[in-house]
């Protein structure tokens, strides 16, 4: 059986009287793109926010990386990687800098951040923009070294919030390459999405409707279950489920 | 009178060439799309037109009248809804209308059959501050109040972005609905799946227009036979049709993945030769606007 890398239970968040999260349970197993939709407002930040150890759940439990989310928040952190979808390198570092920054924070030594860097470099066929400043790259490089470095430290989770917003219809395609590419070698892939056809790459998709979970099942099953000819019938159909305004 | 034209605009930030010399031009009554990703030059494009930046090189008409030599009259008649949410967060929704409509020296009562599709959605909100609305209802207050002088063109950058794919569709019902009393439209959007509903789209990327036509027309522009595969394994699949002779290209495509045939291909050498994989399926498929976008770009 494939180890658990999240596992939640009965995981709510409340602000005063808004249950913006609403007793979710799920489990992803290694190596699994897991996606993770629902309409602006569904509570999906909120939901990622706490597995990341950035939110304090109000009731509820779950580990993610083996961690618990309740009193292991900051043990969390250095075991997950994380592509928020505002563009958070440094514009004025080059490439590698970028690359020696995030290793250094992330507690890489020395020789591993040489090797990793190498690596990564190869593996964009990088190598020579080793030196240019990240500022300079376009649009899509920028999105693609991201998702590298959010994987530098070799965590066992990858949140992706949001990463293809705005980005080129070629370069999307070789981005979510680079996601199935990371989860063949047994990185668990967490993201987010407003691409319907993305919704269609992963392994398996949840949908949450008012803080709560409303469907989870692989793209295929969900779309049998929903007589759905494709994901984004299935996400409308749930999504206009909706009672609570945004 | 065109809504818009605009002739070999060009446009440079230092070594960056944001425009390169772009030219279209938007029907009276028209409903244009914009349609690429970030860094396309669609927000240096609505800057000009809006009268907020000056082009280098180059001429732009909205209404007929010139974008440098007329800009004052222009800004009465142009509603501009920027990409960044620009109204102010610690008035309330009918205090950001009111301010607006002051702004332009109309009464708010006046443009609300206009306005009224739009706003009634947020309407039950009118003492709640700007800050302190969703995504969604902030776009909506950003378009009333793009539209409260009843400006005979509008101007939306990337209205949509950010927004679910259900909202989305409801927010392009509204636009129909404008366009539909009368007003040209001009928007831009990242989502290609969008084109569809606008009368005329310009492909755009990298500063310059890839092709300018109907939605239907442009996807008449993919001449070449495009294919959709799907196997159980569709990450081995992908690796494997890129070695099949023929394949000009291969790429994933929501539930399949896509093959432009080059002139060898052969749809039975193509089955045989990848029949090792379960699952195991192909069939003729009509392009949609991405294949179109990356066919463009490639040339």
């Amino acid at each position: 059986m494939k180890d658990t890398v999240i596992s939640v239970h009965e995981l709510t968040k409340r602000f005063g009287r808004f249950t913006a999260v609403d007793r979710i349970s799920f489990e992803v197993k290694r190596g699994e793109i897991f996606g993770f939709l629902g309409a602006n407002g569904a509570g999906k930040t909120t939901a990622m926010r706490m597995l990341c150890g950035l939110s304090y759940p109000t009731s509820g439990r779950g580990t993610v990386a083996g961690f618990d989310i309740r009193s292991e928040g900051e043990r969390i952190k250095r075991h997950i990687g994380y592509m928020s979808q505002r563009f958070s390198l440094y514009n004025e570092l080059t490439v590698f800098e970028n690359m020696n920054f995030f290793a250094g924070i992330y507690g890489l030594s020395r020789q591993e951040t040489a090797r990793r860097a190498g690596e990564l470099l190869e593996r964009l066929d990088f190598a020579s923009e080793r030196n240019t400043l990240v500022g300079a790259l376009p649009l899509g490089w920028k999105q693609k070294l991201s998702f590298v470095i959010a994987s530098i430290h070799r965590p066992e989770v990858v949140f992706l919030d949001e990463p293809t917003g705005g980005v080129d219809p070629l370069t999307r395609r070789q981005f979510w390459e680079m996601i199935y590419e990371e989860a063949d070698k047994g990185t668990t892939i967490f993201v987010t999405t407003h691409y319907m056809d993305e919704a269609e790459y992963c392994s398996r998709v949840s949908i949450m409707v008012d803080g709560r979970i409303k469907a989870l099942d692989t793209p295929e099953e969900l779309k049998k279950g929903f007589k759905a000819g494709s994901m984004d019938e299935v996400f409308g159909m749930l999504a206009r489920q909706a009672r609570r305004g945004e | 009178m065109k809504a818009v034209e605009v002739n070999d605009v060009s446009k440079r930030f230092g070594k960056v060439e944001a425009l390169r010399s772009v030219s279209f031009e938007v029907e009276r009554g028209e409903l244009f799309g914009l349609i690429g990703p970030d860094g396309a030059g669609k927000t240096t494009l609505f800057r000009i037109l809006a009268t907020l930046l000056e082009a280098d090189g180059g001429t732009a008409l909205v209404d007929g009248m010139d974008v440098c030599r007329d800009y004052t009259s222009i800004r009465s008649r142009v509603g501009y809804m920027p990409g960044r949410f620009s109204l102010y967060q610690d008035l309330t929704v009918e205090e950001n209308l009111a301010f607006f409509a002051a702004l332009f020296g109309v009464d708010a009562r006046d443009s609300y059959s206009l306005v009224a599709p739009v706003y009634r959605h947020i309407e039950p909100f009118a003492k709640r501050r700007a800050g302190r609305l969703s995504g969604g209802m902030k776009q909506k207050l950003a378009l009333s109040c793009a539209l409260i002088h009843r400006p005979s063109v509008l101007f939306l950058d990337e209205p949509t972005t950010g927004v679910d794919a259900l909202s989305r569709g409801e927010f392009w019902d509204m636009l129909t609905d404008l366009k539909n009393s009368g007003i040209s439209i001009l928007v831009s959007t990242p989502y290609m799946d969008e084109a569809s509903r606008c009368d005329r789209i310009a492909l755009c990327n990298d500063g310059g227009i890839l092709g300018t036509d109907s939605p239907v027309r442009i996807l008449q522009r993919f001449d070449s036979p495009l294919y959709a595969a799907r196997a159980d394994d569709m990450f081995a699949l992908l690796g494997a049709a890129r070695k099949v002779r023929g394949v000009e290209r291969c790429y994933p495509f929501g539930q399949s993945h896509h093959i432009v045939a080059g002139r060898d291909f052969s749809a039975e050498e193509f089955t045989r030769e990848l029949s090792w994989l379960e699952g195991l399926c192909l069939e003729p498929v009509k392009p949609a606007i991405e294949d179109v976008f990356i066919k463009l770009m490639q040339k």
